[in-house]
């Protein structure tokens, strides 16, 4: 009889992992709770680092479900019963019931509340947008506006905002962030070449293959400029344009500064999704609410209950690429688990 | 008569004040200008900082911050030796900036 495996979750993960494993002869129902297959990638348009459409990508992901995996959509989990050792009863929203070998758990993340950083005032000014705001009007080709309707003259980034930064409770970094204002800085500047843009960080990580290229001709060929300083706090002048304080950390001043837009660099936050499909099935969290693998460097996939796999950002943020890589590795993980090989029975012994 | 009291300056950079076209000027004839990111490699080989309290690095960051007559001051303590050139990471062309800024100096 075929081996069943559930995947929870219908993002770049679950879309990856689900093609690989159901090619390889098993038997694999997707669920996912929108009413369409994708995730994140949905509301993006292009992407760092080469500016290729988001839509592309999702194409050659869904050409692997064809036909060959049941996807379920605007479905949820309700309840994960282990009924033998190894198998699991699982109960669907849609009245569904299915049984699986294994799970595979790829519920994702969420972007970050900006509002939970008031300093910065989103929802509150008019003129302060996310990262994912911005996207929205790339992604839906409307033009981008300040509030009242003006083609914008200054524009800010601010990095970091919901990353490494205890004060919302949220230590790591989430990996995209930086190279998203890059990819997004050279967009408005493709647009509105008249926009001065400046970003404000306190690391650039630019650690990809190509980040680093896509950096330098930000500055180079489109005159983005860099200020190193975390934003402190933002206002609203009388104009509704926004008055941003920060230091100058490499002349040691503090700067005042009006931006007619102020787009806030979200980061990643464990999805609502995870925290429930973690609480059912007993998974555990690590300090930063992802989910904990069973080893940091080669028990990746592997959660602390037998038969429950991971992949993508539920075990912490990662860009695409590195999600669709995590989504293949968890597919030979779970087969080599189901298929009872050798090589699922190693274990990480510790040096005293 | 005074009292040993005097208001203080405001060190507050008021960036939407200040004047930048020397800055613009720079960025447009000599493009590399845009490229550094004070990293200060330039200024960690600087034969003159041995000297000098100088870094080219921090002349780059008054002139985009629009203090231009505290930078072309500055500039002055270069020794044209070159050794920014050859050290810079982001191959941003000091010399030419150099000569550019020590040109305004002159213009003074």
């Amino acid at each position: 009889m075929k081996k069943k495996v559930l995947v929870i979750g219908g993002g770049i993960a679950g879309i990856e992992a689900s093609a690989f494993l159901s090619n390889m002869g098993f038997d694999v129902t997707l669920v996912e709770k929108e009413e369409k297959v994708g995730g994140h990638l949905n509301n993006w348009e292009k992407l760092f680092p080469t500016m290729r459409y988001g839509s592309e990508v999702l194409d050659f992901l869904k050409q692997g479900l064809n036909g060959k995996v049941k996807v379920l959509t605007s479905s949820e989990l309700e309840k994960i019963e282990r009924i033998e050792d190894q198998r699991f009863d699982i109960s669907i929203s849609s009245g569904l019931n299915e049984t699986a070998d294994a799970i595979l758990v790829t519920t994702g993340y969420e972007l970050f509340d900006a509002r939970k950083k008031e300093e910065y005032g989103y929802g509150i000014y008019e003129n302060v947008i996310t990262s994912a705001d911005l996207e929205g009007y790339f992604n839906s080709n409307r033009e981008v506006r300040t509030s009242g309707g003006k083609i914008p003259e200054r524009i800010g980034f601010v990095h970091c905002v919901g990353s490494r930064d205890e004060k919302v409770g949220n230590v790591y970094c989430s990996k995209v962030c930086c190279v998203t204002a890059v990819k997004q800085s050279i967009e408005i500047k493709q647009k509105y070449p008249d926009c001065e843009v400046f970003c404000f960080y306190m690391d650039l990580r630019m650690y990809g293959m190509h980040f680093e290229h896509l950096f330098k001709e930000a500055q180079e060929k489109y005159g983005v400029q860099f200020i190193r300083g975390r934003l402190s706090e933002a206002f609203e002048n009388q104009d509704k344009s926004v008055l941003i304080k920060v230091e100058d950390t490499l002349l040691n001043r503090p700067l005042k500064m009006s931006v007619d837009l102020l787009v806030l660099m979200v980061g990643f936050v464990p999805a609502q999704g995870t925290l429930k499909i973690g609480r059912m099935l007993g998974l555990e969290n690590g300090i930063n609410g992802f989910f904990k693998t069973r080893d940091q460097h080669t028990l990746t996939n592997v959660s602390n209950v037998q038969g429950v796999f991971f992949a993508g950002c539920c075990t912490s943020p990662k860009t695409i690429t590195n999600t669709i890589t995590d989504a293949r590795a968890a597919a030979s993980t779970i087969a080599a688990y189901l298929l009872n090989c050798e090589i699922d029975k190693r274990t990480v012994n510790t040096r005293k | 008569m005074k009292f040993g009291f005097e208001i203080l300056k405001d060190r507050q950079i008021d960036f939407d004040k200040l004047d930048r076209s020397f800055s613009f000027y720079l960025r447009e004839s000599e493009p590399s200008f845009r490229l550094c990111i004070f990293c200060g490699t330039c200024a960690s080989g600087c034969s003159a900082a041995k000297f000098d309290n100088f870094s080219l690095k921090n002349v780059f960051l008054l002139i985009n911050r629009g203090f231009t007559e505290q930078a072309t001051d500055e500039i002055k303590k270069c020794w044209l030796c070159g050794k920014c050139v050859l050290s810079c990471p982001r191959g941003v062309n000091t010399r030419q900036l150099i000569l550019k800024i020590m040109q305004k100096t002159d213009n003074k």
